[in-house]
């Protein structure tokens, strides 16, 4: 008979060993799967995990890994800092479609000027953009105490609706002979946020992810603010006999969640993406909440993870283009990894023993 | 009436790491009240869930009636005639008497049945309860009352009585004692767990002391002292903290009509508390649990804020300061519940340093967090106050209740509080640790601060404390000297037994 045992205190080794387990484990479930689906299991696990960043083309998809990783991560660090406090922002979404929507009209309005000012202009109304979206669960929560997790969670697809609008209405390309979209962002010296060094991937949201990694890792592991949502987190009456003001403490983390991810979403829109369309988010903000958990809300942990589910977008794409793979299969596979790191996180706390005993 | 109800030979259960009963043989006579002594840890417990069927023991067996008696879970044990009553109470708040007895019985008749089952048990045995009353009103007596005809209604014949007398004021202690008794005279024996001594000594007739999980004597509590016991119990002759008589000076806290609403549905409201604390003195308040005791701690430390002229130190209003500014100003306090409350379990013992000393002690600059210093006050905590740790940098969970709580109290008194706020300062406790916060406590008033120790323990009390008061349902009775005061008088000045006198008479 198997049965847990809570450890006396938490076990270091098992808190670095279980997401390598749940990677582990995600490829053997994943590859019964793809068997499942007819493919060669083996060949479909490289095709993800290996063929992005040793194949024959992989000097086009390694710096894919950056593009796609950078938003990830920047939004999972803004995540954890709540994640941490038990404060639940599950709209990064929403934020991100907002921050590039109040990023891109700060551009927009001014084009077509050409200043290096615009930019950096932009980057602010994207990061406030972000932030006053988030602030409206956190408000709420604060004066009313309704569930943040619902309110971030509807207010997505409010911001949804409200980019179909803007795509169609307010921010429309004037020369675009109709077509759904703004001006390409990209393309305007002004405002495009190119590759800093040609064909590496590296832009200026990346700059900003790692920025951020190491802002928070600083926070966590030094500043009293860092020590002020663990302690949040882990015992809420301990943090009010602390003196913490809890009230406080929702705002501040949900302001910074929002505000990291209307930079995500402005970074986005002025380069990969490069225009304001109705479809123009791909889920960034929802895949960055695995992001952050798979990382242990932990600043290196993040960026390892955000590397990870980069991989796993990119490696993905290529499945579906050359093994015909369903789209679907690389969402079951990105859950698994949640799931199993969830299940495998029980071990940290727990350990396993076979055999007879009592329940005490 | 004679003969052996239950016989306990051999029995052991060992967790990793520490034997919780070690060869642990006793009988119980049919009608006995039987007292089971012993220190926190000493493994009390486990013995009663083994008894309850909660544990299965390692080695070792059971006879109930001469009959092998091995309950595989506490529906058997109940079968068998065994009831128990826990410390901690298993009721829900929101549903009335006769529904939360109806929810602990295997086929529930019709509550209008059970409704006059406890009517009539609560009658006979003098433990007046209302069925239709909701359990959230209810005083701790009376749910523990509730408990009580919970497991009277099964017709036990052995009932397990854990650590009860701890939540209730003298008077109901008396009735309690009462309906023992006559429980006892209808031949149902009764297994008392208690650390008090001197109501073993009016109550029992027989004990069994356990230490470090092994029985270690057995004695007519009737005969042998409290000392003699407690010797037995802790395996040395005990230290009495010492009262070295301070001068008490000027007043350094001052409440001032301090009323609070109840901070949630079942909490308790503040109502008009009016008194003022000396330098060098140990103001001692008394009262059953749920009677304001959490709501106060939080008006004094600034988890709950109050009108600013409310509370006063050093004729400043702070009312409406939050904690850390409390702090800084010398304020401290040490809330009752350790794990969660006054400590965060999963954390180091570091970091429960700087939860409460980093205003005090310096332990930020610029809002950078100053580690090095902060482990070194974690170390100073752990070796002034002997906490038993391998080091600072373990979780404060991996800590025992006792060494928690000299760390947690320890924590606040090295950062020198003008005003210290203490709630169940020894509350699970074993009794060497507690003389040793006692005697800290002691100690801080003679250095010149004022200390306010909230305790359910009238011993503890009576031996810390230069003042008395008592809280009641929000309300601060006027203090009295300790000095002098008796059983009776504190009794009543605790509510006396709720209006409940009657029951017996």
């Amino acid at each position: 008979m198997l049965r847990l045992e809570k450890r006396p205190q938490p076990s270091r080794a098992w808190t670095f060993a279980t997401p390598l387990l749940a990677v582990a484990l995600t490829m053997v479930f994943g590859g019964i799967l793809f068997a499942a689906l007819g493919k060669n299991p083996i060949g479909v696990i490289r095709t993800i995990f290996l063929d992005p960043l040793f194949s024959e083309f992989s000097w086009f998809y390694r710096p894919q890994l950056l593009i796609k990783g950078a938003p990830l991560v920047l939004i999972a660090i803004g995540l954890s800092f709540g994640f941490r406090a038990g404060i639940w922002n599950i709209g990064a979404e929403g934020q991100y479609i907002v921050g590039a929507i109040c990023g891109a009209a700060a551009g927009l309005a001014l084009y077509p000027a050409e200043t290096r000012l615009i930019f950096p202009l932009m980057v602010l109304a994207g990061a406030l953009g972000g932030w006053a979206w988030a602030m409206i669960p956190g408000v709420l929560r604060v004066k009313f105490g309704t569930n943040e997790i619902l309110v971030s969670l509807m207010l997505v697809y409010v911001a949804e609706q409200l980019l179909a609008s803007m795509a169609l209405g307010l921010l429309r390309n004037p020369d675009g002979l109709g077509f759904p979209g703004s001006r390409n962002l990209a393309q305007w010296s002004s405002s495009a946020n190119n590759e800093l060094i040609a064909g590496s991937g590296m832009h200026w949201g990346v700059v900003a992810a790692f920025i951020a990694v190491i802002f928070a890792y600083v926070a966590l592991s030094r500043h009293i603010f860092g020590f002020q949502v663990k302690l949040s987190g882990q015992s809420p009456r301990a943090a009010t006999f602390a003196g913490i003001n809890p009230g406080r403490l929702i705002l501040i983390c949900m302001g910074l969640s929002g505000a990291l991810a209307g930079l995500a979403g402005l970074f986005e829109v002025t380069g990969p993406s490069g225009q304001i369309s109705i479809d123009f988010n791909v889920g960034y903000g929802f895949t960055a909440i695995i992001v952050a958990f798979l990382g242990r809300l932990h600043p290196i942990g993040i960026l390892l993870a955000g590397g990870l589910m980069a991989l796993t977008y990119i490696g993905g794409e290529i499945a579906q283009s050359n093994l015909g793979l369903p789209a679907a299969a690389i969402q079951m596979l990105q859950g698994m990894l949640l799931f199993f790191l969830l299940a495998v996180d029980v071990l940290t706390n727990y350990r396993i023993r076979i055999g007879q005993g009592a329940a005490a | 009436m004679t003969g052996t109800l239950l016989k306990l030979e051999g029995l052991t259960k060992a967790y990793p790491g520490v034997v919780a009963n070690d060869n642990v043989s006793f009988e119980i006579q049919k009608g006995e009240i039987h007292a089971l002594l012993g220190e926190n840890g000493a493994g009390k417990s486990t013995l009663v869930k083994t008894i309850y069927g909660l544990v299965k023991p390692d080695t070792g067996r059971m006879e109930l009636n001469a009959a092998e008696f091995i309950p595989p879970e506490p529906r058997a044990a109940r079968a068998a005639g065994v009831a128990m009553v826990f410390q901690h109470f298993s009721l829900f708040d929101a549903l009335n008497v006769a529904e939360n007895i109806a929810l602990g019985m295997e086929n529930p008749p019709p509550q209008r049945q059970v409704a006059a089952r406890v009517r009539e048990v609560s009658e006979k045995y003098g433990l007046p309860l209302d069925p239709d009353r909701i359990v959230g009103d209810l005083s701790a007596g009376e749910r523990q009352r509730v408990e009580i005809i919970r497991c009277l209604l099964q017709d036990p014949k052995l009932l397990i009585m854990d650590e009860p007398t701890s939540v209730l004021t003298p008077q109901e202690v008396q009735i309690l004692f009462q309906t023992l008794r006559q429980l006892s005279e209808e031949g149902t024996a009764i297994l008392y767990i208690s650390h008090k001594l001197e109501e073993i000594r009016a109550l029992c007739e027989n004990a069994t002391v356990l230490r470090l999980g092994a029985v270690v004597g057995t004695c007519d509590p009737r005969e042998t002292s409290a000392r003699d016991m407690a010797e037995m119990m802790v395996g040395a002759s005990l230290h009495v903290p010492e009262k070295a008589t301070a001068d008490t000076g000027e007043t350094v806290l001052a409440l001032k009509a301090l009323s609070a609403p109840a901070p949630h549905q079942f909490g308790t409201a503040l109502k008009d508390l009016n008194i003022t604390v000396q330098t060098g003195e140990v103001l001692g308040i008394g009262g059953v649990a749920g009677n304001g005791q959490d709501e106060l701690v939080a008006a004094l430390s600034g988890e709950m804020k109050t009108a600013a002229g409310m509370v006063e130190l050093r004729g400043t209003p702070v009312g409406q300061l939050a904690p850390n500014a409390r702090r800084a100003m010398g304020l401290l306090a040490a809330p009752e519940e350790r794990m969660g409350h006054a400590a965060a379990p999963d954390m180091s013992l570091t970091e429960n340093a700087v939860m409460t000393g980093v205003t005090r002690k310096s332990l930020a600059q610029r809002g950078f967090l100053k580690w090095k210093e902060a482990k070194a006050f974690a170390e100073d905590v752990i070796s002034t106050f002997d906490v038993r740790t391998p080091g600072p940098e373990n979780a404060a969970r991996s800590l025992s209740g006792g060494n928690l709580q000299k760390f947690v109290i320890g924590r606040e008194i090295l950062q020198d509080p003008d005003v210290f706020v203490v709630n169940q300062p020894t509350w699970g406790v074993d009794a060497a640790a507690a003389a040793a916060i006692r005697q800290a406590i002691l100690d801080l008033a003679a250095k010149g601060a004022a200390v306010i120790c909230i305790s359910q323990d009238l011993d503890e009390l009576m031996e810390i404390s230069d003042r008395f008061a008592a809280l009641n349902e929000g309300r601060l009775s006027e203090p009295r000297p300790a000095a002098g005061l008796t059983v009776e008088e504190i009794g009543l000045m605790l509510g006396g037994a709720h209006d409940m006198e009657a029951a017996h008479a």
